[in-house]
């Protein structure tokens, strides 16, 4: 499986792993002040910003860096 | 009174700052419109972040978790780091290119260029610009209800604090100053600025509110423990189906005039990378606020009020004035990006087509462009004073009908087959339905079969997009192929 595969595969992964229902009615607070379902999604936004991280280095469109040549000047 | 000092000498900065922006100002429409394709990758970042988080994401998402929980969050923020995401790189990129080398300035431009359909464009002008003014109205609201929270009960404005009316009416001066001046490299700029601003007094904010609760641990502990968990306030079919509400972005007009004033395609790798991060670091402040405000005020105080109340419990008024202008910069840096692409709209859309633009010299695209500005920002000031929504419920309808017309967009750029008539039959579809669902909501937050009424229209939309393109005549392929080059195919 060639990179734009495994990048579709991690962001249906990603987009399964949002709904953390196993910490639905979970209370438990982590650090002594952050709510745990709070928590993982605050982590959940992390992994994401590394997911694009990833993905503008693996699939940057180059088409697109066409364009910027046939517009300079 | 010290609050409102320090507001007023934080709007004076910025109308300082928009003074040193216009400097730059090439006094050319195409500079007003679109900063001539000159923004960089750390402004693109600031101004694409600024411009999406708005009145909703700091007075909205407080209020909405003190009434929801932590919820909240999962709903829209960590999906919008997915998804936004997803659709600048998706469709962002592929419509700066096509602007970049067709020379579009709004969405209408590129759609009615893309379908060789005159009547898509008036069709769809019309509802951008219905969708986009209740998105002003909550800022504008969000302003005056924070200002009034804020001064509220203090010896310099009695009982009720600065009237809302107001501040609003001062920001709509404020923001049409600089971008009259500046256009959207102005925007851009003071975007950056009060993106900063509000960030680090948001962080500020956080922390002493939390200390003036006895701590963040007390804070916590202190708060209605069922906002601490989701049982019982959000389903999962809820939860799952708030998904479609972030494709908005990939059809909002202000943010595609933003993509346009990219420099390079390079220029949006920054904010694909980081606007995951940069929401989570104004979201989660938020979202805590407003379970911590259940300990403190109880659970019956009005939910658009609650940031503004808890800024305002802070003892210190150089800190209230402080936290309550970083509270405006967000919103601000939403509004000036929003009436300046309604002045656009109006100007490119309606009056240069009237007239033939060639018939317009570039001064005379200029004033009517400013004055259209104007226009649209007295409009919506007036609008605000007879709105009373929910800030939440109103932004959230808000989107629904923008998310409904992403797969116009997503079909557009990636789907050949798509015709006129199938998009035509997507914006109806989606105006319908919307329309629909909207005058059937009780006025709280609807669902139906448990989930967003935004899964309804997006789906609707859809089928009708593909149904109609595919039993239609296609597009011809001279015009194709000027949007889908050879090269494309062979990769």
């Amino acid at each position: 499986m060639g990179s734009k595969g495994w990048i579709l595969l991690v962001g249906i992964l990603l987009a399964i792993l949002h709904q953390d229902f196993w910490l639905w009615d979970d209370g438990s607070v982590l650090f002594g002040f952050l709510p745990i379902g709070l928590g993982y999604h605050a982590a959940y936004s992390i992994v994401v910003a590394l997911y694009w991280w990833w993905v503008v280095r693996a699939v940057w469109p180059a088409d697109s860096e066409t364009s910027d040549d046939e517009a300079a000047p | 009174m010290i609050v409102v000092v320090i507001i007023v000498i934080y709007l004076a900065l910025l109308l300082v700052l928009g003074g040193l922006s216009s400097r730059r100002f090439r006094n050319t429409s195409d500079d007003f419109f679109l900063a001539s394709r000159s923004i960089g990758p750390f402004l693109l970042v600031m101004s694409l972040f600024g411009t999406t988080m708005t009145a909703f994401a700091l007075v909205g998402s407080t209020g909405k978790a003190y009434e929801q929980g932590i919820g909240v969050y999962g709903l829209m923020a960590s999906w919008s780091g997915l998804i936004h995401s997803a659709v600048f790189f998706l469709v962002g990129i592929k419509l700066w290119a096509l602007g970049k080398r067709y020379g579009y300035v709004t969405q209408t431009q590129y759609f009615r260029d893309r379908f060789g359909n005159e009547m898509l464009g008036r069709l769809l002008f019309p509802i951008l610009v219905a969708l986009v003014v209740p998105y002003l109205l909550i800022g504008l609201m969000a302003a005056g209800v924070t200002v009034e929270k804020v001064t509220a009960k203090t010896e310099a404005f009695g009982p009720d604090g600065v009237p809302g009316w107001i501040t609003a009416g001062v920001i709509c001066l404020v923001v049409y100053t600089y971008v009259f001046f500046g256009g959207l490299r102005a925007a851009a700029w003071a975007n950056a600025f009060q993106t900063i601003v509000f960030l680090v007094v948001g962080l500020i904010a956080f922390f002493l509110i939390a200390d003036s609760l006895g701590g963040v641990e007390a804070a916590t502990a202190k708060a209605e423990p069922t906002r601490l968990i989701r049982e019982g306030s959000i389903s999962r079919l809820h939860f799952t189906s708030y998904l479609f509400i972030p494709l908005s972005v990939g059809m909002f007009p202000h943010l595609f005039q933003h993509w346009l004033t990219a420099r390079s395609a390079r220029t949006f790798k920054a904010p694909v990378v980081l606007h995951p991060v940069l929401i989570m670091l104004v979201w989660v402040p938020c979202i805590l606020i407003g379970v911590w405000a259940t300990g403190a005020l109880g659970t019956s105080k009005p939910p658009n009020a609650i940031l503004g109340i808890m800024v305002g419990r802070l003892q210190d008024p150089y800190i209230s004035g402080l936290v309550t202008a970083g509270i405006l910069a967000a919103i601000m840096s939403s509004l000036d990006s929003q009436f300046l692409c309604l002045g656009t709209m109006f100007s490119q859309d309606v009056i240069f087509r009237m007239k033939g633009s060639d018939q317009l010299t570039d001064s005379q695209k200029l004033f009517r462009a400013r004055l259209f500005v104007g226009g649209v920002i007295l409009c919506t000031y007036l609008l605000s004073l007879v709105t009373t929504k929910s800030i939440f419920d109103l932004a959230v309808w808000c989107f629904s009908g923008f998310a409904g017309l992403f797969p116009l967009v997503l079909a557009s750029l990636y789907w050949k087959r798509t015709t006129a008539a199938g998009a035509i039959a997507s914006i109806c579809t989606t105006a319908a339905v919307w329309l629909i669902l909207f005058l059937q909501s009780p006025g709280k937050e609807t669902l139906i079969l448990g989930m967003m009424p935004v899964v309804f229209i997006v789906l609707a939309s859809t089928v009708s997009l593909i149904v109609v393109s595919l039993g239609t005549k296609p597009v011809d392929s001279q015009r194709l192929q000027r949007f889908f080059p050879m090269k494309d195919e062979s990769k």
